[in-house]
């Protein structure tokens, strides 16, 4: 019971410490690096998943015939190189915001958001 | 799944849940991103052990190699250090995680066993991909047949998705070339390192476009060897300089080698709709299917790594060329 289950449970562990650090962590790069946690989380589901039982690498050969699931694979492999070009993206906003407020520390992002919204009202 | 590597896989899981909670009590971001570099491993690892050898791959580039490096210019332009935050609550975030993953949790256990042959997701489509993808595309790795024949349509979308990303962080960005003459000191600021990349790239770029060309029989394919590729050029940059590796890839070069590999990939899709097939039909490329989808796949794999390559390498040049402190 368990061991049938134990991949789906550190994936939601690991989901969950993700989640964690992108709600309470107050320095926009930790929440990245959570959300890289959070989504190699899901990775690992789907890898989780398409694993058969005695099952090798999805790689034709004489003498197999049981082979894992391909499909999952496909997936999660472009989803990779998607999520690092996502991720630059997000950094390099980070580095946008660094140079217009000069910082990164989410409350004093906000401090400063009030602090001009005010100036403008008045 | 034998026991050994059910060991395995349990012991893989239970260092990188170690190296997750170490994560997020961490206060430096340099410990940080080096464990993040860390986790990446250990999940590469793990799709070893789990049977995803193509993901294993790309995880190990992409994750420990290009994500750590990218992560670290930025932190060097915003600073290594967190502030200490005014004590805000904690309870209401850890409130909101316990109770999403107790209900993860409880949705599992309907959640059919691990490894099991019989689980639904083995019964969809997956078997016809297994079944048939070695004789009706022709080549062993079947990954490489759902990704680039099957699925090319996706793929096609992911290749988009990358390169929209580039646009993105260009535009953002920008890449700054200095234009200042090197200055040449003797002997070299970093001779070890030197010497020892110059010996190291050739061998990158070899496997590179090894893991490019056998993609079909092997694992890898044009994602892993894209990002293959730029590390060798990452590599270079991080030895020597930036003026260096521009002088040696133009970035003009790179931005137009990027959009030519989406319209290669495009362009198959073209051509194969001119031939009387559909959108990315490569049956239509050859007089015999069989070679039709070699050439297709060939083709499209190139296209995918060119773009890959070369958005990969551009990234990193916006990323460096922002910093000052940076060679």
């Amino acid at each position: 019971m368990i061991l049938d289950l134990y991949n789906y449970w550190v994936v939601i562990f690991l989901m969950m410490s993700g989640f964690y650090t992108l709600i309470a962590s107050n320095h926009l790069i930790k929440k990245i690096v959570g959300l890289n946690i959070f989504q190699s989380s899901v990775f690992m589901l789907y890898i989780s998943m398409g694993k058969v039982a005695g099952g090798t690498a999805p790689i034709a050969a004489e003498g197999i015939d049981t082979y894992s699931n391909p499909l999952p694979h496909v997936l999660i492999l472009t989803a990779i190189v998607v999520g690092i070009a996502t991720t630059s993206l997000a950094l390099a906003l980070v580095i946008r915001i660094k140079e217009s407020y000069d910082t990164v520390q989410e409350n004093e992002i906000l401090e400063l958001d009030r602090i001009s919204d005010e100036e403008t009202q008045a | 799944m034998s026991a050994i590597n059910l060991l395995i896989d349990i012991v893989l899981l239970t260092m990188l849940v170690f190296t997750t909670i170490a994560i997020v009590r961490s206060r430096s971001l340099f410990a940080i991103v080096m464990l993040s570099g860390i986790y990446s491993l250990l999940s590469a690892n793990i799709f070893v052990v789990l049977d995803a050898v193509d993901v294993a791959f790309t995880e190990a580039a992409v994750g420990a190699g290009i994500s750590t490096v990218l992560m670290l210019a930025t932190i060097g332009i915003t600073g290594y250090e967190q502030k200490k935050r005014r004590s805000i609550s904690r309870i209401t975030p850890l409130i909101v995680v316990f109770i999403t993953g107790a209900v993860l949790v409880y949705g599992t256990l309907d959640m059919p066993a691990f490894t099991n042959p019989s689980n639904p997701v083995h019964e969809h489509v997956a078997p016809r991909f297994i079944e048939q993808s070695p004789t009706e595309v022709g080549i062993p790795n079947m990954v490489t047949s759902v990704l680039a024949s099957y699925r090319g349509y996706d793929t096609m979308g992911e290749v988009i998705v990358v390169f929209a990303a580039l646009i993105g962080v260009l535009s953002l960005l920008g890449i700054r070339e200095k234009k200042t003459d090197p200055v040449y000191t003797e002997p070299p600021p970093r001779p070890i390192l030197q010497v020892m990349a110059k010996f190291m790239i050739p061998f990158i770029i070899l496997f590179a476009l090894y893991v490019q060309f056998h993609g079909d029989f092997g694992p890898g394919g044009g994602f892993q060897a894209g990002v293959i590729f730029s590390v060798a050029i990452i590599l270079y940059t991080l030895t020597f300089s930036q003026q260096d590796a521009m002088d040696l890839v133009p970035p003009w070069v790179l931005k137009r080698l990027a959009a030519l590999g989406v319209l290669i990939y495009g362009g198959t899709g073209v051509v194969s709709l001119l031939k009387g097939g559909n959108f990315l039909d490569y049956n239509v490329l050859a007089h015999d299917p069989i070679h039709g989808q070699h050439y297709g796949i060939l083709i499209i794999e190139f296209g995918v790594g060119l773009t890959v390559a070369c958005v990969m390498i551009l990234i990193f040049f916006a990323f460096i060329s922002r910093g000052d402190k940076n060679p």
